[in-house]
C-alpha cells in the first residue's frame, strides 16, 4: 500500500497546493496580514497549472493512468477540471485581494481557500465512492469556515452555519446512496482500466427493465445520490440555502462556490452518470429525472430573480438558473436503446458551458466584490451611476451579464447553443424550448442592472474609484475571454472534445 | 465588400468611443461612416447583377467546423433592395438625430452598432450567423429606447426587447432542430444549399420547425396578436429609432417570412396559407381602425404599420393557390422596400413637428403647414404614398400585391383592398387636421426644417418618387432572386 514515484507524480498538482498551503497558513502565523499569502497561492496555482499541463501530455503520449491503489484516475477530464478550477479561483482571490483587509487573519482565509480547491481539484479524478466523499468533504468544511470570516458582518456567521449543516445533510444523504450503490454491486469502484478489478457498471447485472432503473437499490441510490449532489449543486428543490449562503458569506466566498465549486461538482455528477449509470435501461431514466429537475431549476431560478433587491442574492439565484442550464446538457444523454447518436454533445456542451460560465461569472463577481466592498451594501441601487463613475466595472458587469442573459457574440450565446443543441439531438426538444424561454425571461432581471448602472444617476457619492492593478487585471482577462469565447469557439471546443472523451 | 458593408458603422462605432465626447465631433464622424457606408451600398447595387437568379459578392469561411457553421455572406435581389433600404435610413437616421444632446457620442454609437447588426441580418446566408445578428440588433435597440425615448420609455424598451427574445427563441430551437434533422454527414447552416435540398419535404417535424421560424417572424413584422409591442415602441422611441424601427426593423421579419418560410418550407407556408390570409386581413383592418381613432401623431404612423404589413402577410398567403405566381411575393418585397421609405418619412416629419410644437396630440397642432411648408409637403407626399396614390411606391407594391394574391384568396384581397379605403380615410384626415385649418396663434414663430431635416426629407423623397414612376429599377433587382424563391415550390 505504499506510495511509488508514479503516484506522486500524478498527484504532483494536488501535492504542490497542498504544501503551499502549509507554507501560507504556517507563515500566516508570523506575519497574518500579509499580502504575500495571496502571492504565494497564485505561485501555487501557476506550478500546479504548469503540472497538470505536463500531465496532460503524458496522457496524451500514455493514455490514462490509474493510481493510489485504483482510487484516482488521471485521464484529459480529470486534468481539464483541475485546470478549470484553478485557474477560476486564482481569479477570484487575486481580485478579491484589495478587499481582504477587512479580515483580521488573511493568510488563514487563503490558506483554507487552497485546502478546498485541492478538495475541489481531487472531486473530477476520484474513481471510487469513498475517495469521491473524501474530496467533497475537503472541499466543503474549509468554506464554512470562509463563509463565517467575516467578523463585521453579522450574517457571516449565520451564513456559515447554515452551510456547514446544509453540507452535513447533503453529505449524508450521498454516502446513504453510495451505500445503496455498494450493496447493489459488491463494488465501490466507479472506475477502472484493470478488468481484474471490475466496477460497478459492469457488476451491475439482473436488471429488470419494468422498473425504474432497473432495481430498486439503484433507484434508492440514484435518487439519494442526485439529491445529496442536487444540494450542493443548488440544483431546485435542494437551493434554499444558496441565496442566504450568498448573502452572508464574504462576496469572495460566493464567487468560489458558485464557480468553482459547481463546476467541480457538474465534473463529479457528469462523471457518475455516464460510467456508473450508462447502462441503456438505466440512462433514460436519469435523463428523465434530470430533464425535469432542469427545469424546475430554470425556471425558479429566474423567475425568483426578478424580485430580488440584493446583489449578491440575485447572483445567487442566477446561479441556481445557470446550473439549470448546464442541468440541461448533463441530461441530455443521447442513447436510443443502446444507438448512441452524436453521444458526445451532451459532456461536450457542460464541459463548454462550465468553462464559459467561469469566465463570465466570474467577471461579474467580480464587478461586485468591489463595488460591494467599497460602498458596504449589496442592495442593487447601489450601482445606480456606476456606467458614469466607472465605466471599466460598469462595462465588465454588462458584458458579463449580457453573457449570462446569452446575447452573441458572448461565450454564453454560444455555450447555450451547444446545450440546447444537445439537447434536442436527445430528443429533449421540450426541455431546450423552456431553457430558451427561461433565456428570454432572465433578461428582464439581468439587463435591469445594466439599466440602473446606465440609466440612473447615482444615489451613493460617484467619486473616483481607485481599481487596483491587479483586479483590473482579471476584469479584462474575464470580460476579454467572455467575448474571445464567444466569437471564437473553436480551440476551446475541440479541448472540451478531447476531454470528454474521457467518459464516453 | 459585404464584410465590410456590415462591418463599416461598427468601425465608426468602436472610432466614436475614440475621439471624445465633443458631440460635434461626434455627429460628423458618424454621418461620415453612414454616408461612406451608402456610397458602398450603392456601388453594390449598381454593380449587383440584375439578370442572375443566383447570389452574388459570395464570401465564405469557416467559423465553428465542428458544426459546420460559417461565416458565409452573400446578397440576391431582396438581400439587396433590403440592404440599399437600411443604408439609406442609417443616413437619415444620423441627420434627424442632429438635435439630440445628451450623452451624443454614445448616442451615435449605439446607433451605428444596431446598423451592422440589422445589415448582418440582410446578408448573412448561414442560418446561424443570421440568427447572431438578430439578436445582437436587440441590445443597442433597447437602449436607444430606453435611454433617449419619451413617455414610458424603459417600459417599452423592455417590452420590444421580451417579446422579440421570446419569438427568437422559438426561431432557436427551429435553427438547431432543422440542423439535427439533416443527415450526419451532411448537416449545414448554409441557407443557399438548404433552399435547393427540398427539405420540406425530407425532414421530420418540418411543419412544427417552420412554424417555430414563423412565430419568431410574426413578433418582428408583427402579425397580429403579436403587434402589441409595436405601438409603445415606436410611439416612446426617440424619431431616428422609430425611424429605424419602422423602416427595417420590422422588415426583419417580412424578409425571414420570404427568405426562410417561403424559401425553405414553401410546402408548409403553402399548408398555412389560409390562416396566413386572415391573420392579413385581421392586420389591415384591425391596425386601420385603431389608426383612426388615435390622437397621437406618432402612434398614428404606428399603427398604419401594423396596417400595411398586413398586406406583406396577405402577398405571402398568394402560396396557398393552385398557380403560383411571383407577382404577389414580387409585390409583398417592394412593399417592404416602399413602406420602409414611407414610414421613416412620416416618422420623419412627426419628429420634426413634435421638436417644434413639443406635442404629438393631433387636435393641439392645425395650420402648420403655413410656418413649416417643408416639413408638411414631406407629411402630404409621404402620407399620400402611404394610402397608395399612383405615382408613389406605394401603390405599386399595392396593386401587386393585390393582383397575386386575388386568385388565391379573392375575398381576403377585397377585405384588404378595403384597408386601402380606410388608409385614404386616415391619412388625408390626420393631414387635415395637423397641416391645414386655420393657422393658430401659438404656433406663429415656428420655423421649418433645418437643413439636416431637409436633407433627411429629401433623400426619401428621391426613392418614393423615382420607384412610384419607375418601379423597375427596383422589381429588376427583386424579380429573378423571387423567381428562385417561389420557384421551390413549382
Amino acid at each position: 500500500m505504499g506510495l511509488s514515484g508514479l503516484d506522486i507524480a500524478l498527484l504532483s498538482p494536488e501535492i504542490a497546493m497542498v504544501v503551499f498551503a502549509l507554507v501560507v497558513i504556517f507563515s500566516g502565523l508570523k506575519w497574518p496580514n500579509s499580502s504575500i499569502s495571496v502571492y504565494t497561492f497564485l505561485l501555487a496555482t501557476a506550478v500546479s497549472i504548469c503540472l497538470s499541463v505536463f500531465l496532460w501530455l503524458r496522457v496524451e503520449s500514455n493514455g490514462p493512468e490509474m493510481f493510489m491503489n485504483d482510487s484516482l484516475i488521471a485521464d484529459h477530464y480529470a486534468i481539464f477540471f483541475k485546470c478549470l478550477i484553478l485557474t477560476a479561483i486564482a481569479l477570484i482571490i487575486l481580485v478579491s485581494k484589495s478587499s481582504f483587509t477587512e479580515f483580521n487573519q488573511r493568510a488563514e482565509f487563503v490558506g483554507l481557500a487552497m485546502l478546498s480547491s485541492v478538495g475541489l481539484m481531487l472531486l473530477p479524478s476520484a474513481a471510487d465512492l469513498i475517495t469521491i466523499f473524501v474530496a467533497i468533504e475537503l472541499a466543503s468544511l474549509p468554506i464554512v469556515v470562509l463563509a463565517a470570516f467575516s467578523t463585521h458582518e453579522g450574517k457571516s456567521g449565520e451564513s456559515g452555519l447554515k452551510f456547514l449543516v446544509l453540507s452535513a445533510i447533503s453529505s449524508a444523504l450521498l454516502l446513504y446512496g453510495f451505500a445503496f450503490f455498494y450493496g447493489a454491486s459488491g463494488t465501490l469502484q466507479v472506475l477502472s482500466l484493470d478488468s481484474s478489478n471490475p466496477t460497478i457498471s459492469e457488476m451491475l447485472v439482473s436488471l429488470d427493465n419494468d422498473i425504474p432503473f432497473g432495481s430498486i437499490p439503484i433507484l434508492i441510490a440514484t435518487i439519494l445520490s442526485v439529491s445529496g449532489l442536487g444540494f450542493k449543486l443548488s440544483i431546485v428543490p435542494f437551493q434554499m440555502w444558496t441565496p442566504d449562503v450568498y448573502e452572508g458569506a464574504p462576496t469572495t466566498v460566493g464567487a468560489m462556490l458558485s464557480v468553482a465549486s459547481k463546476a467541480a461538482g457538474f465534473a463529479l455528477l457528469l462523471r457518475v452518470l455516464y460510467t456508473v449509470l450508462n447502462h441503456e435501461m438505466i440512462s433514460d431514466d436519469w435523463s428523465l429525472l434530470l430533464a425535469i429537475l432542469a427545469a424546475i431549476t430554470m425556471s425558479i431560478g429566474n423567475l425568483v430573480a426578478i424580485v430580488q433587491k440584493d446583489l449578491k442574492r440575485l447572483l445567487a439565484y442566477s446561479a441556481i438558473a445557470q446550473a439549470g442550464y448546464v442541468l440541461v446538457g448533463v441530461a441530455s444523454f443521447a442513447d436510443f436503446g443502446g444507438k448512441q447518436i452524436s453521444y458526445e454533445l451532451g459532456p461536450e456542451s457542460v464541459l463548454f458551458y462550465l468553462t464559459g460560465y467561469a469566465a463570465m461569472n466570474v467577471a461579474a463577481f467580480s464587478v461586485v466584490i468591489l463595488t460591494v466592498y467599497r460602498n458596504q451594501t449589496s442592495e442593487i441601487k447601489s450601482l445606480e451611476g456606476l456606467g458614469a463613475s466607472s465605466p471599466l466595472l460598469a462595462g465588465v458587469l454588462s458584458v458579463s451579464l449580457l453573457a449570462l442573459v446569452g446575447v452573441p457574440p458572448t461565450v454564453g450565446f454560444m455555450g447555450k447553443f451547444f446545450i440546447f443543441n444537445a439537447a434536442v439531438n436527445a430528443n429533449l426538444s421540450w426541455l431546450a424550448i423552456i431553457g430558451v424561454i427561461n433565456s428570454a425571461i432572465s433578461a428582464y432581471y439581468y439587463l435591469n442592472i445594466i439599466k440602473i448602472m446606465y440609466l440612473r444617476s447615482p444615489s451613493i457619492s460617484g467619486g473616483n474609484w481607485r481599481i487596483a492593478l491587479s483586479s483590473s487585471l482579471v476584469l479584462v482577462i474575464t470580460a476579454g475571454a467572455t467575448l474571445i469565447l464567444g466569437i471564437l469557439p473553436q480551440p476551446l471546443l475541440d479541448l472540451v472534445g478531447e476531454a470528454s472523451l474521457s467518459i464516453i | 465588400m459585404l464584410t465590410s458593408v456590415i462591418f463599416i458603422p461598427s468601425v465608426g462605432s468602436l472610432l466614436l468611443l475614440l475621439v471624445g465626447k465633443n458631440p460635434r465631433i461626434s455627429r460628423l464622424v458618424a454621418l461620415f461612416f453612414v454616408i461612406l457606408e451608402l456610397i458602398l451600398v450603392l456601388i453594390l447595387f449598381v454593380t449587383f447583377d440584375r439578370s442572375t437568379t443566383g447570389y452574388s459578392f459570395i464570401e465564405r469561411a469557416n467559423w465553428v467546423p465542428l458544426f459546420n457553421i460559417q461565416y458565409l455572406l452573400a446578397v440576391d435581389g431582396l438581400s439587396v433592395s433590403l440592404v440599399f433600404l437600411n443604408a439609406i435610413l442609417g443616413v437619415v437616421a444620423v441627420l434627424i438625430s442632429w438635435t439630440i444632446t445628451e450623452k451624443v457620442r454614445e448616442y451615435f454609437a449605439l446607433l451605428l452598432l444596431l446598423q451592422t447588426a440589422v445589415m448582418g441580418v440582410f446578408i448573412s446566408m448561414d442560418m446561424f450567423l443570421f440568427f447572431v445578428f438578430w439578436e445582437l440588433e436587440l441590445i443597442p435597440m433597447y437602449f436607444l429606447i430606453a435611454k433617449w425615448g419619451s413617455g414610458r420609455k424603459e417600459y417599452s424598451a423592455m417590452k420590444v426587447l421580451l417579446f422579440t427574445l421570446i419569438g427568437s427563441a422559438f426561431m432557436f430551437i427551429s435553427i438547431i432542430a432543422l440542423y439535427l434533422s439533416q443527415p450526419v454527414a451532411d448537416r449545414t447552416f448554409d441557407m443557399m444549399i438548404l433552399a435547393e435540398r427540398d427539405i420540406s419535404g425530407l425532414i421530420p417535424y418540418a411543419g412544427l420547425i417552420s412554424i417555430g421560424f414563423l412565430v419568431a417572424f410574426a413578433v418582428k413584422l408583427p402579425i397580429f396578436p403579436f403587434h402589441t409591442w409595436l405601438p409603445d415602441a415606436h410611439t416612446d422611441a426617440p424619431t431616428a429609432i422609430s425611424v429605424m424601427l419602422a423602416g427595417v426593423l420590422l422588415k426583419m421579419g417580412g424578409y425571414g417570412l420570404i427568405r426562410i418560410n417561403a424559401g425553405l418550407f414553401p410546402e408548409q407556408l403553402s399548408d398555412l396559407a389560409p390562416l396566413l390570409a386572415i391573420a392579413a386581413v385581421i392586420n389591415v383592418l384591425y391596425g386601420a381602425f385603431i389608426v383612426v381613432r388615435q390622437t397621437d401623431i406618432k402612434r398614428l404612423i404606428a399603427y398604419s404599420s401594423v396596417s400595411h404589413m398586413g398586406f406583406v402577410v396577405l402577398g405571402l398567403s398568394s402560396f396557398g393557390g393552385s398557380v403560383i405566381s411571383t407577382t404577389a411575393i414580387n409585390g409583398a418585397a417592394l412593399q417592404l422596400f416602399s413602406h420602409g421609405i414611407i414610414t421613416a418619412l412620416l416618422f420623419v416629419c412627426a419628429g420634426l413637428i413634435y421638436e417644434r410644437t413639443h406635442t404629438r396630440y393631433i387636435p393641439d397642432m392645425g395650420g402648420l403647414i403655413a410656418r413649416m411648408p417643408l416639413i408638411g409637403i414631406g407629411f402630404i407626399v409621404a402620407g399620400l404614398a402611404s394610402l397608395g396614390l399612383p405615382s408613389t411606391s406605394g401603390f405599386v407594391a399595392e396593386i401587386l400585391i393585390f393582383l397575386g394574391a386575388y386568385n388565391t384568396y379573392p375575398l381576403a384581397t377585397a377585405l384588404c383592398a378595403f384597408g386601402v379605403v380606410l388608409a385614404a380615410g386616415y391619412v388625408l384626415w390626420a393631414i387635415q387636421r395637423t397641416l391645414f385649418g386655420p393657422s393658430l396663434k401659438r404656433w406663429a414663430d415656428l420655423n421649418d426644417a433645418s437643413s439636416s431635416g431637409k436633407w433627411a426629407i429629401a433623400l426619401l423623397l428621391i426613392p418614393v418618387m423615382v420607384i412610384g414612376i419607375y418601379p423597375r429599377i427596383l422589381l429588376d433587382v427583386l424579380e429573378n432572386s423571387l423567381l428562385r424563391i417561389v420557384g421551390g415550390l413549382a
